[in-house]
């Protein structure tokens, strides 16, 4: 006799700890992990997380491989292994390459915080003027747009690594200079579609005046576009800063920028790979960290960006 | 449409202009270029007189009219680092390198992205688009240098196939053809995830339409469908985004010559920053901002030519 087995109906499980789970999956959790791990968390605690001083190493303990490659060779040709004192082993100046990267957090992530804070309220501003207004003072803005379209930012960034000197400020200008037009050129398509719609016209006739009408009518309308666009534009943000570094026209030495730890392995890769790899990594994951975060905001705030 | 290519040409006359003004100006903020001309002991009549030579003691808009004219004719200036050299005959003299360079990596990228881009379309949503997704989200995360310095790890350090620097090329006589391969896969690799995502979504708009339809219905084999009917029809998109794929070239040039020591426009405009050569890089950079702007204008007329209604927006 066959058994006949009855399907349970799957019970509606309400304990606690899964529902968090239900919840929590609605998340992005391992780009947000990663990007805690790597990017945000280092860049808050960098003092108390790092193992050791980034700006001083002892030039006995030089080019010290990572934790898990063995001792090789005899003699004069012997190579020391690795140990856990410095897990990711240490530069050609005897410092902790891990202590380096998670201070080199921080300084990607204030790069990338001001710059686009400065590019998103400039941008914004002129969009939101030149979208609103329209006009002539519409086709200036927009002419500037075209302007900082057209100009290939790392080109820029050596004109003004020559003419400045490479620096901190040097790095923002470029970034700003070569960013802000994006927000400019999406919040006035955002501004010159909204200006038409009745809410506007209504608090027009109720007697608001244009800046009213700008700041708290439209606006609070664009804000997750602006959102969604910041976010997305981090993660390229710290590629741009990384790349510039790395060819000397972005931070100066001695910063302990990613780009310019890989900057500094790239003599010692045939000796030395992990000088240039682990930076290499920490860049790599931090901005695919950041772009599958802004995916994710874009398809929850605003999918019709979805050619951004 | 000679309307729109008149405004067009104007805003790329603009566009230039703009970019000749920042050089300008920022020449003049690095400081008097006097001061690295005088001898120790030059007079004030010396510096009077060597000013009026060079045209300094003049207001500045005249100045940067003079400037103007010697961009046009093509006079740049002495070079600083390599001392009696013209930098724009410097300029020349590497443009070969990095032609052949960006013409290789072209063919890589395309190489490269068409086939992934048509496959991952014709699979969509299984195994293979996802790993399509992955392959170009990791394209777009990836710094350039990272990659040049991993494929020359690989290649070069562990496996010793192919040399890690120096300049090479098929097509003049220096030799060693195979010194192109790895700048070249760096170079295109980095315009792969764009195309490909390109080719994907072109595409599928594609394979909606009548006309494969019918010549599915009309029983052409699968593969000729989609390598010969689909795939003329989608290639117009990722061709005509030619402008942003050079940028991308200039862009990734300057890097994947410097990792590469690849002796081209891009190790020169790297050499003269760390020597502090303005002269040297203000000619790279308007000479890659001419042709940037050029090729963008060429772009967007090809584009309206082909919708019209982009003359009319």
């Amino acid at each position: 006799m066959a058994e006949i087995s009855i399907p349970q109906p799957a019970q509606p499980s309400s304990s606690a700890p899964l529902r968090y789970w239900r919840a929590a999956r609605r998340y992005p959790l391992i780009p947000i992990f990663i990007m805690l791990v790597v990017l945000v968390i280092p860049a808050i605690f960098a003092d108390v997380v790092a193992p050791h001083s980034h700006r001083v190493g002892s030039l006995s303990n030089r080019l010290v491989p990572p934790a898990w490659v063995d001792a090789e060779g005899e003699g004069i040709f012997a190579k020391p292994g690795g140990t856990w004192v410095h897990p990711f082993g240490t530069d050609e100046q005897g410092r902790d390459i891990l202590s380096r990267i998670i201070h080199g957090a921080r300084v990607s992530l204030i790069v990338a915080v001001v710059s686009i804070l400065l590019a998103g309220i400039t941008g914004t501003t002129l969009g939101l003027i030149a979208g609103y207004f329209g006009g002539n003072i519409d086709h200036l803005i927009m002419r500037l747009v075209d302007i900082a379209l057209s100009i290939p930012a790392i080109l820029l960034a050596l004109v003004l690594a020559v003419a400045l000197g490479p620096s901190f400020q040097t790095v923002i200008i470029v970034i700003v200079s070569i960013f802000w037009s994006r927000y400019a050129r999406l919040v006035r398509g955002e501004a010159l579609r909204l200006k038409s719609q009745d809410f506007v016209a209504r608090a027009k006739v109720a007697g608001a005046s244009n800046t009213r009408i700008i700041a708290r009518h439209i606006f609070p309308n664009v804000t997750n576009t602006i959102i969604v666009l910041a976010t997305l534009e981090i993660g390229q943000v710290i590629l741009l800063e990384a790349t510039l570094s790395f060819l000397g026209a972005g931070l100066p030495k001695p910063t302990p920028a990613w780009g310019l730890m890989v900057a500094s392995g790239r003599g010692l890769i045939v000796t030395s790979w992990w000088v240039a790899a682990f930076p290499g990594l920490a860049i790599v994951l931090a901005v695919l960290s950041m772009n599958l975060m802004g995916d994710w905001l874009r398809d929850k705030l605003d999918p019709k960006l979805r050619n951004l | 449409m000679q309307r729109f290519i008149m405004i067009r040409g104007f805003h790329a006359l603009i566009a230039l202009l703009a970019v000749s003004i920042i050089i300008f100006s920022l020449a003049r903020l690095s400081g008097d270029p006097l001061d690295t001309m005088l001898d120790i002991d030059a007079t004030e009549e010396d510096e009077a007189r060597l000013r009026a030579y060079w045209g300094l003691d003049q207001p500045l808009h005249v100045q940067y009219f003079r400037y103007l004219g010697n961009v046009v004719t093509g006079n740049m200036g002495e070079s600083i680092r390599w001392q009696g050299q013209d930098a724009m005959g410097l300029l020349l003299q590497r443009l070969p390198a990095t032609l052949e360079l960006a013409f290789f990596s072209l063919i890589v990228s395309v190489i490269m992205a068409l086939p992934i881009g048509v496959i991952v379309a014709v699979k969509k949503d299984t195994g293979i688009d996802v790993a399509g997704k992955i392959f170009a989200l990791f394209g777009q995360s990836m710094p350039s240098f990272a990659l040049g310095l991993l494929l020359m790890w690989i290649f070069a350090v562990q496996l010793g196939w192919l040399p890690t620097s120096g300049r090479g090329s098929f097509f003049f006589d220096v030799g060693h053809p195979e010194k192109l391969i790895l700048p070249a896969i760096a170079l295109g690799y980095f315009q792969v995830a764009a195309i490909m995502r390109l080719t994907r979504s072109s595409m599928l708009e594609v394979l909606d339409t009548e006309y494969v339809k019918l010549a599915r219905i009309k029983g052409i084999s699968e593969t000729k469908v989609i390598w010969k009917h689909c795939l003329r029809n989608a290639m117009t998109a990722p061709l005509t985004y030619f402008g942003l794929i050079l940028g991308g070239f200039m862009t990734g040039s300057v890097v994947t010559e410097t990792i590469f020591t690849f002796p081209g426009i891009g190790l020169l405009a790297i050499d003269a920053v760390r020597a502090k050569d303005f002269q040297v890089i203000q000619t790279v950079v308007v000479f890659f901002a001419g042709i940037y702007i050029v090729a963008n204008l060429l772009v967007d007329i090809l584009y309206a030519y082909m919708d019209p209604r982009i003359r009319y927006a």
